[in-house]
């Protein structure tokens, strides 16, 4: 590489200079990355061995790398548990019923902010952006949602975030960028109107930003325990993180030694259980990613272009 | 002229509501669930926000109350959660701007750097993965592995003397910022280098091979080439974070709330929630929309300090 490159370079000792700070900084690239994966990796490593070891060890610090006195006792609790499982029911409904509703109204709007021929679209543009930045508060919105009935209902955790205006101007964006505006053209002439090329033309060519936003969308309901604690109180409808919230915190006092003693399970497997309860609850949203994943890097780099 | 309008569109004089409707309606019908559902979850809730100035008077609604003004206000400003909420909100605020920010722009340039593409595509992958642990299970990880006797990354840090043997990771409120701030690091850096990664990917080739020939070494190269590529995409997002700088992130905070650091661990957003939802007394809703108002105008305001601090600086802004 160096040779090819002699005859362009003033000096042969700037080359060799230039090699040697090379090589420094892709030996630290290299060092970086391995310590970053690392940092990353293990505490998710310690989750798994965790939730298969015998809780004493664990809870003594003997449990680092490898797991100790398998068992699986944590894991046959969990199955057995009518708490997990009614969260679970209740969260899978809010992630695909949420999801579905949060897309029905996010496309359509973003595609009407991308038509150029739209009158009013900034001034409508900037009636979302506004609430990016200003909200009334948690307590006038709590009052409205009390008026409008939604308390305690699981309506309010399908509809708390219908649309959220990030994903909005994402969404305009790549529809914006990359449909172009001769098929907008050619459907005009031939006499379709704007419900018909949103259907037939935008939808089959934004797959990479639908799946942005599934993807945004989803991991939000999945992960929001916050609408949960402040709008619903009837254990029945509360989603997934709202037990996990319970078994998980409410258990246990804070590392003072005596915590996570779970009353009938067996001692010396009792935290295998907040383990286990750990994976169960993370393994599904994270099996979603794969398989959106060849989109999704692509929506995101053109949906963000213009932030 | 755009392609799609009819040729009836022509100037009017005087255009009403009614006209623009007319002109448009089939857009006008797709946005109306979206328009619907701000108004009445976004702006109504604005304008409750008058029941800062008001007493809240149970029988009478939000409306109803009686004005006092900027009486509620004053309480907040002048009671001892005023410093305590503020001083917290801005030092966690600062410290996860200062660290959260960069740490997935060096992640990007690191991943850009790598040449055995197995190893790279692993470790994007690997780094992905936190982003989909809940704030919930992140927070529970948080309470074992830090735990004062037998966590194992507390057990590793006294090890490394990084903190004192004795040291409680959970319950001193000194270390309160360091573990919300990591574990955010932790968990997010990942994330949101995807963005910062398909930037990258857009730098020309030819700058690469110019920079070569005319001797830079890659540090230069890096320096010269790909953080200028970054810096638009930077900017936009420092000033998106400026506008949310009292709005640290209930979710994480509340759950890592205990007795012991809560001295440290009371922002604003969480004593909102403990003046609305008191665990003893009765609920002091006048107090807490107050106190969430005065967030939104001091976020308010660094947004547009940011925006207009980043126009002159760098003829980049959000509006």
């Amino acid at each position: 590489m160096a040779k090819k490159e002699l005859s362009f370079t003033p000096t042969r000792n700037r080359i060799r200079d230039r090699d040697a700070a090379d090589i420094i900084f892709h030996i630290l690239v290299v060092v970086l990355s391995i310590l970053c994966f690392l940092i990353i990796v293990y505490p998710l490593w310690f989750v798994v061995i965790a939730s298969i070891s015998n809780s004493d060890l664990v809870n003594q610090g003997k449990v680092v790398l490898w797991p100790v006195d398998i068992r699986f006792y944590g894991f046959e609790q969990i199955f057995q548990d009518s708490r997990i499982l009614i969260g679970y029911r209740n969260t899978i409904l809010y992630v695909v019923g949420g999801t579905l509703l949060n897309m029905i109204v996010t496309m359509p709007a973003a595609y009407a902010l991308s038509r150029p021929d739209f009158r009013l679209r900034n001034p409508i543009m900037l009636y979302f952006v506004f609430t990016m930045y200003f909200s009334g508060g948690l307590v006038p919105t709590y009052m409205q949602i009390n008026r409008l009935g939604l308390i305690n209902t699981p309506w309010i955790l399908l509809v708390m975030v219908l649309i959220n205006t990030y994903n909005l101007i994402i969404a305009r964006t790549f529809i914006q960028n990359t449909i172009p505006n001769d098929l907008y053209e050619s459907a005009t002439l031939d006499g379709a109107n704007h419900f018909r090329i949103f259907w037939s033309i935008v939808l089959p060519l934004s797959k990479a930003i639908i799946s942005v936003e599934i993807l945004y969308y989803a991991v939000f309901h999945w992960n929001d325990y916050f609408n949960a604690l402040i709008y619903t109180s009837n254990t029945d409808i509360q989603p997934l993180q709202m037990v996990l919230r319970r078994i998980l915190l409410q258990n246990e006092a804070f590392a003072n030694g005596n915590g996570g003693v779970q009353g009938g399970y067996a001692q010396s497997s009792a935290d295998q259980v907040k383990y286990a309860v750990m994976i169960v609850s993370t393994v599904p949203i994270l099996l979603v990613y794969p398989f959106i994943q060849k989109y999704f890097e692509k929506g995101v780099m053109i949906g963000a272009v213009k932030g | 002229m755009s392609t799609t309008a009819k040729p009836k569109r022509m100037k009017t004089g005087g255009r009403s509501v009614l006209w623009y409707l007319q002109q448009d309606w089939q857009l006008w019908i797709m946005l109306l669930p979206a328009v619907i559902y701000i108004f009445i979850f976004c702006y109504m809730p604005m304008y409750g926000a008058q029941l800062a100035f008001r007493k809240y008077d149970f029988a009478k609604g939000i409306y109803g109350g009686d004005w006092v003004g900027l009486e509620y206000f004053k309480q907040y400003f002048s009671s001892t959660m005023f410093s305590t909420t503020l001083v917290n909100t801005l030092t966690i605020s600062f410290c996860s701007i200062l660290f959260s920010f960069p740490a997935p722009i060096v992640l990007a340039i690191i991943i850009n750097q790598l040449k055995v593409q197995k190893w790279k595509r692993t470790l994007q992958t690997t780094v992905y993965i936190p982003y989909f642990i809940s704030t919930v299970v992140l927070v529970s990880m948080l309470n074992v592995l830090f735990a004062k006797n037998g966590g194992v990354l507390s057990d590793l840090l006294k090890f490394l003397h990084i903190v004192p043997e004795k040291a409680n990771l959970l319950g001193q409120r000194q270390y309160f910022v360091w573990m919300y701030v990591g574990s955010g690091i932790w968990q997010s850096m990942g994330w949101n280098s995807i963005i910062y990664i398909a930037a990258l990917s857009s730098v020309d080739i030819q700058l690469y091979d110019a920079a070569k020939i005319d001797g830079a070494n890659v540090w230069q190269r890096v320096m010269h080439i790909e953080f200028p590529a970054l810096v638009p995409t930077i900017m936009i997002l420092l000033i998106m974070n400026m506008g949310n700088i009292l709005n640290v992130g209930f979710d994480k905070i509340y759950l890592m709330q205990n007795t012991l650091n809560l001295k440290s661990s009371e922002v604003i957003s969480t004593y909102v929630y403990s003046l609305m939802a008191p665990k003893t007394g009765a609920p002091q809703f006048s107090m807490a929309t107050a106190v969430g108002l005065f967030t939104n105008v001091v976020n308010f305001i660094f947004l547009l300090l940011a925006n207009t601090i980043s126009k002159r600086v760098t003829g980049s802004g959000l509006m």
